[in-house]
């Protein structure tokens, strides 16, 4: 079984503790705390981090060595048999992303697209941006990054599927991967890596593609000139590297990326999964929160990178008069086409009757 | 047997009446698992003064007679067991009055869930009713007769609970008005403050009478309806949770999920809820209370509420479901049954386990779909299994299960919900005797020759 490759020695040198210290949904501004707090975490001792942890993973962008600090928590929790999230909820993730069979794989070439296992991205992948690669893609369990079990303190799970699942994706013959959703980019330039599990081919960031792709249809842009707030999530957190084509992006597209308090690093989570383990008042807060500061710097678009975030807010910043959009359909706004995920109305119902009363 | 065919076309006209071998093989049978038995005609009556007259020649010829919505109860109720005259009620598929104001509808027979939604939808969108999760061609009355449940039964009851009258061709042929209707021109009740005469035709599957209209109490329909879904891996709490969801007053519909497939039904219990309002503050006030009521269990990690996506909406709440007809072809083939005893809510665990060891010990994929009777007074608990129509042996299979699960489910204080023919005989072996001396009397009284959908209801 992959071990994760955590440097206590690191922790030891480190004076800012930038882990719990910068963390949004913990109080530990008290660096000396902060320290003790985390030795007992690496001791293995129980600590209050274990239970208080939301599972952001903000601290993996935090922390200055790349000791894999959350890595750590999950690892913890699941050995104390903490549960960040009710149980039968954690059973019914497991199971249903249980391999079982039935994938599906178009006519793979050398470079493929990721669907991991999230079906709403189907919708997305269309147009000019992806006309010469969307035959070559594959979907379901069987390439199922699992990273989502770090929410659950499951990372035996991880670790159990995910050697099998990269050796999935190998074996059919695939050099590289433009991974649709940083769960899945962040799977294989951080988690595997830190277990110590070899990645056989190239993870490509679909914002790498974007970009890339947007350049050569660069005399296509008409540029959006709006201003947008960025709906960052949790799994950017793995792979902070990959945030600048935020910027590159928008770039090529003429959008303003809004200065807000709760963008970058400070970044809200879309509280969905601290719903889930925690109540509606805080995840009701939080999401108060950052669709007001997206109101504050006058955002027209809500702009999101994963399609569970979309879920989660969509309707919200509807409500407040912002149009939420996936990232790839931005870019297709900007060259003319229409976005291919549709506001889904007919599954917001009190988003259905704030329409006509309009 | 030619003069009745006769005399039926004369009654009915020669399109609306059939003797020949198509008519009576399809009429002869139901979806579930009871044997088939062919009628001798089938007729499809158009008026009330044609049911009269129907009825009137079955008991003057001493032929039995069997009414039918759409057939769709699975426990051969409308298979004519000694054959006779099948009254398909199709074209009497009017709806005749809706009183907005006093909230009721009057339907023919032969009116669909279907139709009475579109209609509603269309003319009177403030205006529901309760649907039940059959197909849209389950008829209205049909779906009385039975005690089916529907849509607002977790707070209305029962859907024969919200019957507000009747009109009934006896078995001798006279019509006769039931509640309300009887002494005004309003079908505002079914009973009170009167006698309430409507126990003489629901629940006895037209073995006591032939109901012609029907008045349906209409209830607000609000602007919104959402779902919440809950989940715990702990059968014991499945009744803890209904009670507590209930005593919010704040939940329509509650229905409690199991089955081992697709994977993400496995080991958990799917408790679904609907609410609805006529605002989002009226929305998000009543998941609180739904949230406030189960906080305890999210806490200690037994049980929490899954994020309902937008794109798992539309199936959940879809109305009819198209659950059950998936289910139905699990096994391929396309053949389900279920036996649903009603019970106390505090026996879900105990069915659940004979549910799953039934499944187990005659190789059947199972599923139960349970919903709350009023408040959480009773619940329909379904052992629910497949089979494949071409494979007899799991058709035994599955049929030896359900006669198990029904007698245990009666063992355990449950009363079967719409009993096939053995099953009623096990009732009534199990029944007060005096209650069966009762119900013996009324039914001779009612039908003295017997030809009203003979072998159901009968004491032997």
């Amino acid at each position: 079984m992959p071990e994760l490759k955590f440097d206590k020695t690191k922790c030891a040198e480190c004076k800012a503790t930038s882990c719990l210290v910068k963390c949004q949904y913990m109080d530990f501004k008290d660096k000396d705390k902060a320290k003790k707090e985390w030795q007992k975490v690496i001791n293995g001792e129980d600590s209050s981090v274990l239970e208080a942890c939301t599972t952001c993973y903000a601290c993996e962008e935090h922390c200055p060595f790349g000791n894999h600090p959350f890595y750590l928590i999950v690892e913890r929790q699941e050995e104390k048999g903490i549960l960040p999230a009710p149980r039968p909820i954690i059973t019914m993730w497991i199971n249903q992303c249980e391999p079982v069979g039935r994938f599906m794989v178009g006519k793979i070439e050398e470079k493929a697209l990721s669907y991991c296992f999230m079906p709403q991205l189907n919708a997305l992948v269309g147009g000019k941006l992806f006309e010469n690669i969307a035959h070559s893609s594959f979907f379901g369990q069987e390439f199922f990054c699992n990273v989502v079990y770090l929410h659950y303190a499951k990372m035996s799970v991880i670790k159990d599927r995910l050697p099998k699942v990269i050796e999935n994706i190998a074996r059919l013959g695939v050099k590289e991967v433009i991974c649709l959703h940083d769960e899945c980019y962040g799977c294989f330039t951080s988690l595997a890596p830190a277990y110590g599990i070899e990645v056989p081919f190239k993870p490509i960031h679909y914002y790498e593609f974007l970009y890339d792709r947007l350049k050569e249809l660069e005399n296509e842009i008409k540029p959006l000139n709006v201003k947008v707030a960025y709906q960052r999530n949790c799994s950017a957190r793995l792979c902070p590297e990959i945030d600048h084509y935020v910027d590159d992006i928008f770039g090529l597209l003429g959008v303003e990326r809004v200065k807000r308090e709760y963008d970058r690093k400070n970044a809200l989570c879309c509280a969905e999964t601290i719903r889930m383990a925690k109540g509606p008042a805080m995840a009701d807060d939080l999401q108060k929160k950052n669709i007001d500061d997206m109101v504050k710097f006058g955002a027209k678009y809500c702009v999101f990178n994963c399609p569970a975030c979309y879920d989660s807010l969509a309707e919200k910043v509807v409500k407040v008069g912002i149009d939420p959009i996936h990232m790839i359909d931005l870019c297709r706004l900007a060259l003319g086409e229409e976005r291919g995920q549709k506001l889904r109305l007919e599954g917001m119902p009190a988003l259905q009757v704030a329409m006509e009363d309009r | 047997m030619s003069d009745v065919y006769e005399a039926l076309q004369k009654i009915v006209g020669k399109d609306y009446v059939s003797n020949q071998a198509e008519e009576r093989y399809f009429y002869g049978r139901d979806p579930g698992l009871m044997p088939p038995h062919e009628p001798d005609f089938v007729v499809m009556p158009k008026t009330t003064e044609e049911v009269q007259e129907i009825v009137k020649l079955a008991n003057r010829e001493k032929v039995p007679i069997v009414p039918k919505g759409a057939g769709l109860a699975l426990t051969g109720l409308v298979i004519p067991q000694r054959g006779g005259i099948v009254l398909d009620m199709k074209r009497m598929d009017r709806i005749l009055e809706v009183n907005e104001k006093a909230g009721y509808v009057v339907v023919e027979a032969g009116t669909t869930h279907g139709v009475l939604k579109s209609y509603l939808q269309k003319h009177y969108p403030h205006l529901r009713h309760s649907i039940p999760d059959s197909p849209p061609i389950a008829t209205i009355v049909a779906n009385a007769v039975i005690h089916g449940q529907g849509r607002l039964t977790q707070q209305r009851g029962f859907n024969s609970d919200m019957v507000s009258g009747l009109e009934v061709v006896l078995p001798t042929g006279e019509l006769c008005r039931i509640g309300s209707c009887s002494v005004s021109s309003y079908w505002f009740s079914k009973g009170p403050p009167l006698p309430d005469l409507s126990g003489l035709f629901l629940g006895w599957f037209g073995s006591t009478g032939v109901i012609t209209k029907l008045g349906m109490k209409l209830y607000p329909c609000k602007k919104i309806r959402d779902v919440m879904l809950f989940l715990t891996d702990k059968v014991d709490l499945v009744p803890e949770v209904i009670r507590k969801l209930a005593h919010t007053e704040m939940v329509e519909d509650i229905v409690v999920t199991a089955q081992p497939i697709p994977l993400r039904f496995k080991g958990n219990f799917y408790i679904l809820l609907y609410i609805t309002g006529d605002s989002e503050e009226e929305i998000e006030f009543k998941k609180k209370m739904a949230w406030d009521a189960l906080m305890e269990y999210v806490e200690s990690r037994d049980g929490g509420f899954v994020s309902v996506t937008p794109d798992m909406k539309p199936p959940f709440l879809a109305m009819p479901s198209k659950d059950t007809a998936r289910f139905a072809d699990v096994s391929k083939g396309g053949g389900f049954e279920y036996s649903g005893p009603i019970a106390p809510i505090d026996k879900y665990p105990l069915y659940l386990k004979k549910l799953e060891e039934l499944a187990a010990k005659y190789k059947l994929f199972y599923s139960s779909a349970a919903r709350v009777i009023d408040g959480g007074h009773s619940m329909m608990f379904s052992f629910s299994y497949t089979f494949n129509r071409a494979n007899p042996d799991e058709m035994k299979r599955a049929k030896t299960a359900l006669d198990e699960a029904a007698e245990f489910a009666l063992e355990e204080g449950g009363v079967i919900w719409k009993p096939n023919i053995n099953e009623q005989q096990m009732i009534m072996e199990r029944m007060d005797p005096n209650t069966l001396k009762l119900m013996t009397s009324i039914k001779h009284l009612l039908d003295p020759k017997g030809i009203m959908n003979p072998g159901n209801w009968e004491a032997k």
